[in-house]
């Protein structure tokens, strides 16, 4: 153990180099040959598999788990691509076990799915480390079309855009693309810098143009789209924190998860990335996890989640719960931030209030419980930012503060189409963020085509 | 992307996957849903004659074995030819052929081994536009009892006189399917050329009993405590056909007789197996039974990708390229020598091919080295049978490794020769023909 493990405050190099190394190794290895052999011998090539329609891309995972099983993984990872152009993203992130491997017969008759993520990874790694491309642009339509972020749904639907010919401009706030595949996810689920591979692998169809640093708003107006291309895609995700509503909260060292992530996604040397002793994370979400077992793996000493509602209530899946368990992560149910407490000017404790149902409403019992810590991570949601879309154009339509859109993924805008987080009607998933894309892809590749004009 | 497009003796179809004239092809209902989940053709339920058709038994009519997971291995069935009216089965054929003019559409046939019979039903059959027939001298369950099915096919002259007359009274191109059950595949095959046949499928299904019931002493699939002999079908019988279609194909008098292959394909690499060793397109029914009509997307996809890794445009470019690689023992060159490797970093210590060779080989495999357990190849011992690579757990952990010409053999004690040499031409062989050396 480095030195650094129990220095107070908030401190980087915690841990030896090693333990840096160690830590954000793959959290699920590649299966190798033989593995993925015996794995996919497993499935039983369900009929109307439960597997493929709980996913939401609907990847015909019987077909593609038999190819891996017949000696053809290319015609594999076509399979899942011909869905899912993310397929390899999707893999390595995907909550499957709330997914398809919760349905997988085999989980309900045994207890033990078939790995479909980890088939699926096995079948994409050997297309992408082939650099193996499956599809081939359309003639050229002549016709543009501008997509808003590059994450999963706006790489989704620029590359099915891309393949019907259609010329995209993808305008990007952040430095790279990716989204929260490159800024969202935890470290040890998408290794060896996956996420810009995939970019790569993604936009070398062609006809796929990137511009990194334009910022829906600030640098651009929706109005300016609407009139310079044929039609706009929205998928720029959601801007916004939730704030805790808890006396104190801006003093030094209470953060947003979202932000440590992303650092630390970012980090070129772990041991600069300053982490608490005793860290306390305010949420029940994956990010709320995926931020607590980070603190943990950068030498935090003490990791506390609290969540105001109870252990079933929590949007992080069961796997993901006891990941963080396993890290030494501690969860706590039904209790609410109440005040930061500070000492000159720094996060000292953190004052929680227990809650309890009070009929069908939460409320707090007006017990208190005191944390000490010396870093607060705020992980209570995200919020889409509306700001960003309006004056330049008619007002966008919104459902519950997010974009409406109908089942094509089409605004209140006839121009303007929109997915993945920042619609309404969403799960938050990358998966579903890249269904979104594909879909609003394919509705606004059949408006070009009937009518020239979106 | 490769052509997979399929022609067998005329018959075209978009790809080489078939289904055998078996339940799945039994119905309009079955077929049109084989086509639509993407099949080249089928081949369908056999057909009798006109009359009252024939009935099934009401109990089980398929045993099976299984693997330690439940994966169906081998099948087998006492199912009888259609048991519906012939002339139903005559008016839904015509009707799927105008719906699907593209897919090859084969009525399979089995009537009684007299001339009027053959005569009869050959023109009811043409007029449905069926693209050819297949004669089914290999059923051997049930109608080789009354004198049809394998009974035929295991009377070479009884296969050419029908062959003959289906020639004659048809302009169908003619398939004939034969019969494993019988101790050489060649007569028959020879038989139905001679008859003028315009190709052979094979195998039919194997005589067979799946399982016995231990308590009640009776046979599998048992009716009301009985059971008979089924056909055997699926994975497990695939040596078997493929070894019947090398046959076929390399035999001079055959040789160029088109082939359809049948028996255990289950996989885009079954096929590719069977058509490299000569036959023209495949056949496949327990596959489908098994999981139904969608595996054929994977065969599809499976041998396209194959085939453009390969470099292969067409199905010309793989049929029969295996064949003339199969050879009589006599001529396999006894100069060429393998040991096996075992790679140290792959083995998991089981200890299985140290058994195997200890216990039923050469002794050619340590367990110990230095009192610690380790498992390597003695090459003064090592025959090369390669039994150690059959029975390790490890794909690719234990590999034959060809010595070169002039490597010394550690268990001869004699460097390799580079010369071909075989059983015909060596010393110990009495017989031989010239001395070698």
């Amino acid at each position: 153990m480095a030195n650094g493990h129990f220095i107070e405050g908030i401190a980087g190099g915690r841990l030896s180099s090693e333990q840096y190394t160690d830590n954000f190794s793959d959290l699920h290895p590649p299966l190798d040959h033989h593995e993925a052999l015996v794995e996919s011998d497993r499935c039983y090539f369900c009929y109307d598999a439960p597997c493929m329609n709980a996913c939401p891309t609907s990847i015909d995972i019987p077909l593609f788990i038999r190819q891996i099983a017949t000696g053809n993984p290319l015609g594999s990872a076509k399979t899942i691509f011909d869905q899912n152009i993310l397929g390899g993203m999707c893999a390595r992130v995907c909550p499957t076990e709330t997914l398809c491997e919760e349905v997988c017969v085999r989980e309900v008759a045994e207890g033990k799915p078939v790995q479909i993520g980890r088939l699926q990874r096995y079948a994409t790694d050997v297309a992408m480390s082939e650099g193996k491309q499956f599809y081939k642009r359309a003639e050229p339509t002549g016709k543009t079309v501008a997509v808003v972020g590059a994450g999963p749904a706006g790489l989704a639907a620029a590359h099915r855009l891309a393949r019907h010919g259609h010329d995209v401009t993808i305008l990007e706030a952040r430095p790279k693309a990716g989204g929260l595949n490159e800024y969202g996810i935890a470290a040890y689920k998408s290794v060896d810098d996956f996420a810009q591979a995939e970019v790569d692998y993604v936009t070398s169809i062609g006809g796929i143009d990137i511009q990194n640093g334009k910022a829906l708003g600030r640098d651009f107006q929706l109005g300016d789209l609407m009139r310079n291309y044929d039609a706009v895609f929205l998928g720029m995700g959601l801007g916004g924190v939730n704030a805790l509503r808890a006396e104190g909260e801006d003093a030094d060292g209470v953060a947003n998860a979202v932000e440590f992530i992303a650092e630390l996604r970012q980090a070129s040397d772990l041991s600069s990335l300053p982490v608490g002793r005793r860290v306390v994370v305010i949420g029940g979400g994956m990010t709320a996890i995926d931020a607590a077992v980070q603190s943990k793996l950068l030498g935090a000493e003490e990791v506390t989640i609290c969540y105001r509602r109870g252990q079933e209530h929590m949007n992080a899946s069961e796997f993901e719960q006891d990941l963080a368990a396993a890290n030494g992560v501690t969860i706590r149910h039904w209790l609410q931030p109440k005040r930061v407490i500070a000492e000159n000017g720094k996060v000292s404790a953190i004052e929680l209030e227990y809650t309890a149902m009070n009929g069908d409403k939460l409320a707090g019992t007006g017990e208190t419980l005191r944390l000490n810590a010396d870093q607060v991570f705020k992980a209570i949601g995200q919020s889409f930012v509306p700001a960003h879309l309006n004056g330049s154009a008619e007002a966008i339509e919104l459902e519950g503060g997010r974009v409406k859109v109908d089942a094509e993924g089409r605004t209140s805008l006839a121009k303007v189409w929109a997915g993945g987080d920042c619609i309404f009607g969403g799960d938050d998933l990358t998966v579903s963020a890249v269904a979104q894309g594909r879909d609003a892809a394919e509705s606004i590749h059949r408006a070009l085509a009937s009518n020239g004009r979106a | 992307m490769a052509d997979i497009r399929n022609n067998f003796i005329g018959i075209k179809s978009p790809n080489p996957f078939w289904l055998a004239s078996a339940p799945p092809t039994d119905k309009a209902y079955n077929v049109e849903r084989a086509f639509k989940a993407g099949w080249g053709g089928v081949v369908w339920k056999t057909l009798g004659e006109e009359g009252p058709p024939v009935v099934n038994v009401n109990g089980p009519r398929y045993g099976a074995i299984w693997g330690a997971d439940r994966r169906l291995l081998g099948l087998n069935n006492i199912e009888l030819i259609t048991d519906r009216d012939l002339q139903t089965n005559l008016r839904e054929m015509k009707q799927v052929k105008m719906n699907w003019p593209d897919r090859a559409l084969i009525a399979s046939i089995m009537v009684p081994c007299v001339e009027e019979s053959w005569k009869a039903i050959l023109p009811l059959v043409e007029e449905t536009g069926a693209d050819g027939i297949e004669l089914n001298f290999g059923c051997p369950h049930g109608m080789s009892e009354r004198g049809m099915g394998s009974a035929v096919g295991q009377v070479p002259e009884y296969i050419e006189m029908v062959v003959r007359w289906c020639k004659q009274y048809t302009r169908m191109p003619v398939i004939t399917k034969l019969t494993p059950n019988i101790t050489d595949i060649r007569k028959p095959a020879r038989a139905a050329h001679a008859g003028g046949t315009d190709a052979v499928s094979l195998i039919n299904t194997i005589n067979s009993i799946t399982g016995v019931d231990l308590d009640s002493f009776a046979p599998q699939p048992t009716i009301d405590g009985k059971g008979s002999h089924g056909g055997y079908c699926g994975p497990a019988v695939k040596p078997i056909a493929m070894n019947m279609v090398a046959e076929i194909a390399r035999d001079p008098e055959t040789h160029g007789l088109p082939i359809s292959g049948i028996g255990g394909i289950t996989t885009w690499r079954d096929a590719a197996e069977f058509m490299a060793l000569g036959a023209g397109n495949v056949q496949v029914c327990t596959a489908a039974m098994t999981y139904g009509f969608k595996i054929v997307q994977e065969m599809i996809a499976g041998l396209e990708n194959w085939m453009d890794e390969k470099g292969h445009v067409s199905l010309s470019d793989i049929i029969g390229r295996a064949t003339p690689n199969v050879t009589d023992w006599q001529y396999l060159n006894l100069n060429y020598v393998a040991k096996a490797h075992i790679d140290q970093d792959a083995c998991i210590k089981c200890g299985r091919c140290h058994i195997a060779c200890e216990d039923t080989s050469h002794q050619a495999i340590t367990s110990m080295v230095d009192g610690v357990r380790h498992f390597e190849v003695i090459e003064a011992e090592c025959v090369g049978c390669n039994l150690c690579v059959n029975v390790c757990p490890v794909e690719g952990c234990i590999t034959m490794e060809p010595l070169a010409a002039g490597v010394l053999d550690q268990r001869t004690g004699k460097p390799v020769s580079p010369i071909y040499a075989n059983w015909t031409t060596h010393p110990n062989n009495p017989m031989a023909k010239v001395a070698a050396e």
